[in-house]
């Protein structure tokens, strides 16, 4: 047990190791996140443990958190892009309470970004981590139930059938109308899901400076990014990759070049369109003023 | 004087095959050889091991004991449209340039599903056991040529038109999920969806089992005009004699695991030497 002096002079929670998890579990972890970032792309399971809250609420994503955090680390957590959910509010408290780390809700400030289904829009550099939690990690557990069946697809790639998906997109709505976790190859090897992010997301993945981890807690495995990696969005020929456009700016700050959400405003049919990335728009705002 | 070649090259060879799950369960000590366009029905009665037999040679389950032994000779389909067979053995999913003989069950599983993905089919009894349910006709069919690295989804959707019509299928159901099929249609998808890369090597279990008589016989029909046109290699398990004779060239005569009478259908069906044949060619019903 530690107890430790946080910025205030107080002693931050005390009674757990630092971030929560043992030191143990920690390593465990970081040895599977080793191995996950020598082979791009591949799922490596890992002993998960429960944490403080239910399965789907980011439970891989905090222990990754967790085992690479360090004292003196800056954190900062999204939910949609926005700093101020239920789901990003609470995993920040957690944190300053466990690990008694600084936060904050500004992209570059930050050293360690936990999110859930986006990636900040301002560009990452070398120096951050970008942890994403995942709810399904394998992308052809739609087409092939069986675990085994897709380990050996995964090894053999045997990845045929995930353009069976995009085939059916196009059949039925002319169009590929995947528009999230939409499967990627990595590094010419994997196929890989890269978590709920929408796929306007997805050309971030690509060569990117940052080293991206993703975490699934329910599933227990771990696959990795790393940075500088070639990343692919599955396409055809004759219909290729599309990122979502929008006819209207933020209505906020007015950036055209970011991904925005749609938020009803009344009853009588109005709506605004507002960049879901909250830090982002701030910063735009604060230029404009 | 130049003489038509008389004897056709090998294609797939059985060397005393064992699989047995218990004794006299499962295909005993089983020996043969394929050829090149060649149709080999295997008849038996339930529970002779033609079913276990055929999941041995169509590389689903290792034997006991024995080899199949694939001869590789003129390229495939798959080698004229330039995918990765071509690519030397380590790559992961090329069966490499390998000519001639493959041990099947010696090469790497890599290499055996790219066999079986590229240059064999398989045709299940029940279609169910064959299509993706979840996704359309056109989907199902060209699922093969997508393995294959196929990525325009125009040609891809030509090509499935193009097979559902020749298995006679409207053309227009491509968008149809195969469930609104009917248990025939069903085994045409199937049938186009194997063909689609046109494999040098098909087998089949079954395939007019459960559907009556009439969608039968024109399958049957469809069938022997397919075989024909693409000079496919089949190995074809069925119960029914008349499916047998109508289809295959030569048949085996199966009961408890072993062969006991093997030749051409027409010797067989007309003359048969081994009481168990006698039997049963003497039980079929005509109406």
């Amino acid at each position: 047990m530690t107890l430790r002096v946080d910025d205030q002079g107080g002693l931050a929670y005390s009674g757990y190791n630092f971030a929560y998890l043992d030191e143990q579990t920690k390593r465990m972890i970081r040895r599977a996140l080793l191995k996950a970032v020598a082979i791009p792309g591949y799922q490596v399971p890992f002993g998960g443990r429960e944490m403080p809250m239910p399965y789907g609420w980011g439970t891989g994503g905090m222990q990754l958190t967790a085992s690479i955090l360090g004292a003196d680390d800056v954190l900062k957590v999204i939910d949609q892009g926005a700093d101020d959910t239920t789901n990003a509010v609470s995993i920040r408290t957690f944190f300053e309470r466990v690990a008694g780390v600084e936060t904050t809700t500004s992209t570059a400030a930050a050293s360690v970004i936990q999110t859930r289904h986006r990636i900040p829009e301002l560009p990452l550099s070398r120096h951050q981590i970008l942890v994403f939690q995942v709810p399904i990690p394998e992308p052809l557990r739609f087409i092939e139930p069986s675990e085994e069946e897709t380990r050996v697809m995964h090894a053999l790639e045997e990845y045929g059938v995930m353009h069976v998906k995009l085939y059916e997109d196009i059949a039925r709505h002319g169009h590929i109308a995947t528009t999230y976790a939409y499967p990627v190859k990595v590094d010419e090897r994997y196929v890989m899901d890269p978590s709920p992010i929408p796929k306007f997301d997805n050309p971030k993945l690509d060569m990117n400076e940052a080293l991206m981890l993703f975490g699934a807690g329910r599933e227990k495995r771990l696959y990795a990014i790393p940075p500088y990696t070639q990343v692919k969005s599955l396409d055809f020929e004759d219909h290729p990759f599309e990122i979502q456009s929008w006819d209207e700016a933020c209505a906020l700050c007015g950036a055209s070049d970011s991904y925005l959400d749609e938020v009803i405003t009344d009853d009588q049919g109005g709506r605004m369109f507002v960049c879901s990335d909250t830090d982002y728009c701030q910063q735009c705002r604060g230029e404009v003023a | 004087m130049k003489r038509p070649q008389l004897i056709r090259p090998a294609l797939l060879e059985a060397r005393n095959i064992t699989r047995l799950y218990g004794p006299k369960q499962g295909c005993e000590e089983i020996d043969f050889t394929l050829h090149q366009g060649e149709v080999l029905g295997i008849v038996g009665e339930s529970g002779s091991g033609k079913s276990t037999l055929l999941r041995v040679l169509s590389g689903l389950e290792k034997p006991d004991n024995g080899q199949v032994i694939y001869h590789r000779s003129e390229p495939s389909f798959s080698e004229l449209t330039g995918t990765d067979l071509t690519t030397p053995e380590p790559a992961h999913t090329g069966l490499g340039g390998a000519e001639g003989a493959l041990d099947l069950y010696a090469i790497s599983e890599a290499r055996r599903r790219a066999l079986l993905r590229m240059e064999w089919g398989l045709v299940h009894q029940n279609p169910r056991d064959g299509l993706r349910l979840g996704v359309s006709a056109g989907a199902n069919v060209s699922e093969r040529l997508m393995a294959l690295g196929q990525r325009h989804y125009g040609n891809l959707r030509a090509a499935s038109q193009d097979w559902m019509g020749r298995v006679e299928l409207d053309p227009r159901r491509i968008d149809d999920a195969p469930r609104t099929f009917s248990g025939g249609m069903q085994q045409r998808l199937q049938i186009a969806r194997t063909l689609v890369t046109e494999p040098r090597l098909v087998f089949m279990d079954e395939p007019t089992g459960g559907l009556d008589v009439s969608v039968q016989a024109r399958l049957l029909d469809m069938l022997r005009t397919l075989t024909r046109q693409l000079g496919l290699s089949v190995i074809l398990v069925t119960h029914d004699l008349a499916v047998a004779r109508l289809l295959a060239h030569r048949l085996m005569v199966m009961r408890q695991g072993r062969v006991v009478e093997a030749g051409l259908t027409d010797q067989i069906l007309d003359d048969p030497q081994h009481d168990y044949t006698q039997l049963l060619v003497s039980s079929v019903l005509t109406p």
